[in-house]
């Protein structure tokens, strides 16, 4: 059933539309008869397999070694893998044959991206300052997986410290996008989104500063979830810029990553900028697709970001968007084209504050506590060595803009003037959301490229964070799903859709992109690489 | 030097690839030579120009150190490490010194790391050489100095006149709140080293920051002891420098709006510098975390377990001749090693001599700042200004104000200028002072310091420094010459939400301010109290207190004072103990005091008493009964004792009858001693008058 997956250049937005044409025209829809079914929730599946003893928790894991262990030598997303998920698993076996209680997360096989600290793991941000280090504690999201259930299975690769949008940057390898294996799989959570696309492993966690998260799902094609800053706990989080850092999720279809995100989610007593606010149960969100009625999303006002299918967005993007938007609109929703006027002097103005940040906040690798140190003659060159030898030269240019910009006397030209452009970010995307439920854009101006086509270029590749660093200024909650696939020569690379919420409204949402990933039909995300070794 | 033995080797390297060595004695070079002990090249020997020892060149790569360790050795006829005596190894390098431990560590025919360098055994000793350049022009320095300062120590005092100093003080008030300002951390001082952290205040990476309230609450109180306005809204900052005792690379303060601003404290000088009332400005008062500390330890005190962590990486890094020592640190992979930093340079590198070792315990516990306006003038103004708040901090109960153990530390910066003249000297900072005579003493030395450069024409040698105070020598010394501004690139801690004070808290914390010592002084001053005797009640909160309760049951306040000045505060001194570890009770000390007057026990009982009551305990009314010493009243009692005593001292009687009137202290001794100290002495002196006037 699954062999059709292995040209998906014939299932693009194009087939799709003229697919959903012939659905729309009928007053009631039947479901079409398709080769691609909707993705289905593998977190759900699993806890309903597990506890209907259809299938253990050692032989699912068991599958998943099995085929990370295929991939994993060209893929290369983790830089660590667990040697103890079989044992967890049996462990949860003996908790279901036992009938004990298990949470919602039972069995389900998590990626875990390397700046998240992991106490029986090497976490190491993908830096050689950190080679070896093993932290004492488990980061709170960590600890809510594994008291959910959940079964790490490893440390994913990424730019170092979290700086970059490629995976390029991590000091230890290169991650190649499932869909080609000579593209980047974005970043810098590259090796979380990879590994959840070739379904290496279910679920994964990633944290997203200025899109770490929804550029890699995109170019990945999978469902990313950056939630409003303080919904999730960042304790653990190794900080790269931490006003905007969050914790997010990776997951293959929407239910996923809403009930991993509901998993990690609420108040912390060791995160103060945490927030208090009750969590809802986002599960409800997701009715089967088949309970839905026509107009599933009637009602619902969605505000296109002009200046994101502008100028300097790959057109086969903005006609994907553009399809996406159509789609939402059978599904109900109005939408109308909105103006962010402060959205170009966003990306500045991260660059900025997310440098002075991490200027400060990487002061702590000094290499006299942990991490690496060099032998020095004298205090200044154990720094200066340590440091050097340690980082990499990405993380030491934005160290070096960081300590520029809050420097006396430029101050107040960078880090003020940047802290009053994010004041007017916010702003417009509080007008923007007054008048609209939710914005769409894309999640990045084009999809997946060729690794080291930006190495060598930052700019070109700082640039291709304008889709999402503005959201991460306003602080708001942003869900990415694949919506159609761009051309490629070979291969048809994966294009998602950024769907913005206002602060604290995931719930929304989740909704929305449930809904639209369960009715958009004749789409198949799973790359041709494992679509063959997959279970149907 | 502190280990010189007879068998002292030094061996200096310039870089990792050459190794120049020079041994002592010479023939030891030489006997290196000719025996071929070496199984690296030596290229080049020639006549020391150094210390008149012998150089090697010797090149040679890290691999076959160990080598060359172990023939070093072997050298000696030293068969193993234990059997080594006073060896001192002078590495200029620390790429060096490292590659000789990990040439150690690696050797297996070496012992058991931790009998390597053991102290009665042998010494591993690091140093570098611009280290050493930088000792001998400091001694140079202080030399230099020492010799103009005592040239014309009276000619000082003379223009001394003609000069002001202008004194502010920065101190640092450690809160003694029972966990650290933003972890759940323990502190006390003097656990042993690493004991009491966590990955918040060691700065693991991932660790946050989370305020604990007290710290505002401390803050506030002492804002408003010191009449200072009260920032509603304030935030935290981070602070950037690299040090190795500041875990995260900045420390978290406040920047620009502290949370306390514009104050004053009130001060009443002692009587003795010639007393008065002072009134200080406070700039500002902020909160912030402290360091840890650096440890310099001299043959590893706190070593006393010396197995090596597993993942550890060595860097030996001395400096040469000590006390200038750098620094050792050690690479810790888990959090469970740190608590082996005491011992973490396993194999005794802390035996090294002086390493430098860092301790977090300290790390994260929160301080206040407090900034002085430049108001003193003189170094008694500063060191008063300094023990007011000390009593301040002691009366509000923030802070232990112990200056020995850090609790309180002030530095001073204090500039002169010329009488009349309104524009500041350039200002110099003084540090490590850990009293307030100290502090008095260091700051008059640097005014005098300061006023004879003026007078000798040399004030551009008055530059921006930090000064360190040398008690032992009893004078300032250069610690750090300032480049400029340092630029501490401060911006608001994103970790930490902002910190907001409702009115109703501030008002709520302004209720439960006690009476604090200037408000006590002033109202002792009423009660007819002398300066001198308010002063010495108000100086210590506990005195105060116990004087207070003891008034408030009804007590006469001089009597009172008195006692308490008197042979209480005596008691206290002698015995070394404070007035809340004696047994008394203002209670019982009122019961005494009123017993007294209305004449139940003798002042002299009294005071017997009062030793039983400050010792063991027990109440005044118990005591009483239970030695009986109720005094007598009854004359018809009195008169009998007398009688007896006359009667029993024929002799004396006829001499005083005689005229030796002086006698009649005598009779009155052994009345008294009759009554065991009861009778009352008025009616005693009556009755014995009578008597033995009575047949004259």
């Amino acid at each position: 059933m699954l062999s059709s997956i292995h040209t998906p250049r014939l299932l693009r937005f194009s087939n799709l539309k003229s697919l959903k044409c012939l659905s729309t025209s009928q007053s009631q829809p039947t479901p079409l008869p398709s080769t691609t079914p909707p993705p289905h929730s593998q977190i759900l599946t699993t806890r309903k397999s597990l506890l209907s003893r259809e299938i253990s928790a050692v032989d699912l894991a068991t599958t998943f070694l099995h085929r990370l262990n295929h991939t994993e030598p060209k893929i290369k997303s983790f830089l660590y893998i667990s040697d103890v998920v079989l044992k967890e698993a049996e462990e949860i076996d003996r908790k279901i044959a036992a009938n004990e209680e298990v949470g919602p997360l039972v069995g389900v096989l998590i990626g875990v991206k390397d700046n998240i600290c992991t106490c029986d793991m090497p976490s190491t941000a993908g830096s050689k300052i950190l080679e070896n280090y093993k932290p004492p504690f488990d980061a709170t999201v960590v600890g809510n997986v594994k008291e959910c259930g959940g079964i790490v299975v490893g440390k994913t690769n990424m730019d170092e410290f979290g700086m970059g949008s490629t995976t390029e940057g991590s000091a230890y390898q290169v991650t190649a996008n499932p869909w080609d294996l000579s593209r980047v799989p974005g970043g810098s959570s590259g090796g979380s989104a990879a590994a959840v696309s070739a379904r290496q492993c279910m679920v994964s966690l990633g944290s997203d500063t200025g899109g770490s998260v929804r550029q890699p799902a995109s170019f990945c094609g999978v469902v990313g979830l950056k939630p409003t800053y303080g919904r999730v706990s960042r304790y653990g989080l190794m900080a790269y810029a931490s006003s905007l850092d969050v914790i997010g999720c990776f997951g293959s279809s929407v239910a996923d990553a809403g009930i991993l995100l509901h998993a990690i989610s609420g108040h912390d007593k060791f995160d103060a900028t945490s927030s208090k606010r009750e969590v809802p149960d986002f599960a409800s969100q997701f009715v089967a697709s088949d309970h839905l009625d026509s107009k599933p999303l009637k009602g619902l006002r969605v505000g296109l970001i002009r200046e994101t299918i502008e100028d300097g967005v790959d057109l086969e993007v903005i006609s994907s968007i553009r399809g996406a938007a159509s789609h939402l609109e059978e599904l109900g929703c109005t939408v109308t084209e909105v103006s962010l006027p402060s959205f170009s002097l966003g990306l500045p103005a991260y660059y900025i504050l997310a440098s002075s940040e991490s200027s400060s906040n990487l002061s702590r690798y000094d290499g006299v506590r942990y991490g690496k140190q060099v032998v020095a003659d004298e205090l200044n060159s154990l720094y200066g060595e340590s440091r050097a030898g340690g980082f990499g030269s990405e993380v030491k240019m934005r160290i070096l803009m960081g300590t520029y910009g809050l420097s006396a006397g430029y101050y107040d030209a960078y880090y003020k003037r940047a802290q009053q452009v994010r004041t007017l970010v916010r702003e417009s995307f509080r007008a923007a959301l007054d008048e609209n439920d939710i914005l769409i854009s894309p999640a990045a101006p084009s999809a997946a490229y060729k690794i080291g086509e930006k190495k060598n270029d930052p700019l070109s590749m700082y640039a291709g964070d304008i889709m999402t660093v503005n959201v991460n200024l306003a602080g708001l909650p942003a869900l990415v799903l694949p919506c159609g696939f761009v051309d490629n020569k070979s291969v048809a690379l994966p294009v998602g859709i950024q769907m913005i919420g206002a602060a604290f409204e995931e719930e929304k949402l989740l909704k929305v992109g449930h809904i639209f990933e369960q009715t958009l039909q004749g789409c198949s995300f799973i790359p041709p690489l494992v679509a063959d070794e997959l279970p149907c | 030097m502190p280990f010189s033995g007879e068998e002292d080797v030094e061996v200096y390297s310039t870089d990792v690839e050459e190794f120049i060595m020079d041994l002592e004695p010479a023939e030891f070079a030489k006997k290196a030579i000719c025996s071929n002990f070496f199984n690296l090249s030596i290229l080049r020997c020639s006549t020391s120009t150094h210390r008149s020892c012998c150089h090697f060149s010797v090149y040679s790569k890290k691999s076959i150190l160990a080598t060359f360790f172990f023939n070093l050795f072997k050298l000696f006829g030293v068969k193993s490490w234990t059997h080594l005596k006073g060896i001192i190894l002078c590495v200029y390098s620390s790429k060096m010194a490292l590659a000789f431990l990990r040439g150690i560590h690696l050797n297996p025919s070496m012992v058991y790391p931790s009998s390597y360098f053991s102290r009665k055994h042998g010494v591993l000793y690091c140093c570098m050489r611009s280290a050493q350049t930088q000792t001998v022009t400091q001694e140079k320095e202080q030399t230099k100095l020492k010799v103009s300062t005592q040239s014309q120590p009276k000619a000082v005092d003379k223009f001394l006149k003609d000069f002001e100093a202008v004194i502010g003080i920065e101190t640092h008030v450690q809160l003694s709140t029972l966990t650290k300002a933003f972890c759940s951390c323990p502190y006390n001082y003097g656990s042993p080293p690493n004991t009491s952290v966590c990955p918040v205040c060691m700065g693991l990476p991932g660790a946050l920051p989370v305020l604990n309230s007290k710290v505002i609450e401390c803050a506030v109180r002492v804002g408003l002891a010191l009449n200072c306005k009260l920032s509603l809204n304030s935030k935290f900052d981070r602070k950037q420098y690299f040090y190795p005792d500041l875990p995260k690379g900045y420390q978290i303060s406040q920047f620009d709006i502290p949370v306390c601003s514009g104050g004053y404290l009130d001060v009443d000088l002692p009587l003795e510098y010639g007393g008065g009332h002072r009134k200080f400005g406070i700039t500002r008062v902020h909160m912030e975390e402290d360091a840890g500390k650096l440890l310099h330890t001299d043959g590893g005190n706190y070593s006393q377990e010396r197995t090596p962590p597993s993942h550890l990486n060595i860097l030996v890094l001395a400096t040469f001749p000590p006390p200038l020592f750098q620094i050792t640190y050690s690479c810790i992979h888990q959090m469970h090693h740190i608590v082996m930093f005491m011992a973490v340079d396993f194999a005794g590198v802390d035996l090294l001599g002086s390493v430098m070792q860092v301790d977090l315990n300290r790390a994260g516990v929160p301080l206040l700042e407090i900034v002085s306006e430049p108001d003193m003038r003189t170094g008694i103004e500063a060191a008063e200004y300094a023990a007011e708040l000390q009593r301040l901090v002691r009366y509000l109960g923030v802070s232990n104000g112990n200056m020995q153990e850090g609790s309180l530390r002030c530095d001073v910066n204090i500039s002169v200028r010329p009488i009349g003249q309104l524009a500041f000297g350039t200002k110099v900072e003084i540090k490590n002072l850990n009293s307030f005579s100290s502090m008095s003493r260091a700051i008059d030395y640097e005014i005098s310091r300061q006023v004879q450069l003026h007078n000798q024409g040399q004030v551009e040698q008055i530059v921006q420094e930090t000064r360190l105070w040398e008690e032992g020598a009893q004078k300032t010394v250069t610690m750090r010459k300032k480049e400029g501004l340092a630029d501490y690139r401060y911006f608001p801690e994103p970790d930490l939400p902002g910190v907001t004070l409702t009115e109703e808290y501030v008002d709520s914390i302004r209720e439960s301010l006690p009476e604090l010592p200037e408000d006590k002084r002033r109202r002792y001053e009423k009660m007819g109290l002398s300066m001198q005797d308010v002063l010495f009640l108000a100086n210590d909160i506990n005195v105060a207190e116990f004087f207070d309760a003891t008034l408030s049951g009804g007590a006469d306040i001089k009597l009172a004072a008195n006692w308490i000045m008197g042979d209480i505060a005596a008691y206290m001194k002698n015995g070394k103990v404070t007035i809340s570890e004696i047994k008394l009770t203002p209670q019982e000390l009122g019961e005494l005091i009123a017993s007294i007057k209305d004449g139940t026990i003798s002042g002299k009982i009294g005071k017997e008493i009062l030793f039983e009551l400050i010792a063991k305990g027990g109440t005044v009314k118990g005591l009483i009964k239970e030695k009986d010493l109720v005094q007598i009243v009854d004359s018809a009692e009195i008169e009998k004792m007398v009688d007896k005593v006359i009667a029993d001292n024929p002799k004396q009687l006829e001499q005083y009858r005689g005229g030796k009137t002086k006698l009649q202290g005598f009779f009155a001794g052994q009345v008294m001693k009759e009554s065991k100290g009861k009778a009352n002495p008025k009616l005693l002196n009556k009755i014995l008058l009578e008597k033995l006037n009575a047949k004259s």
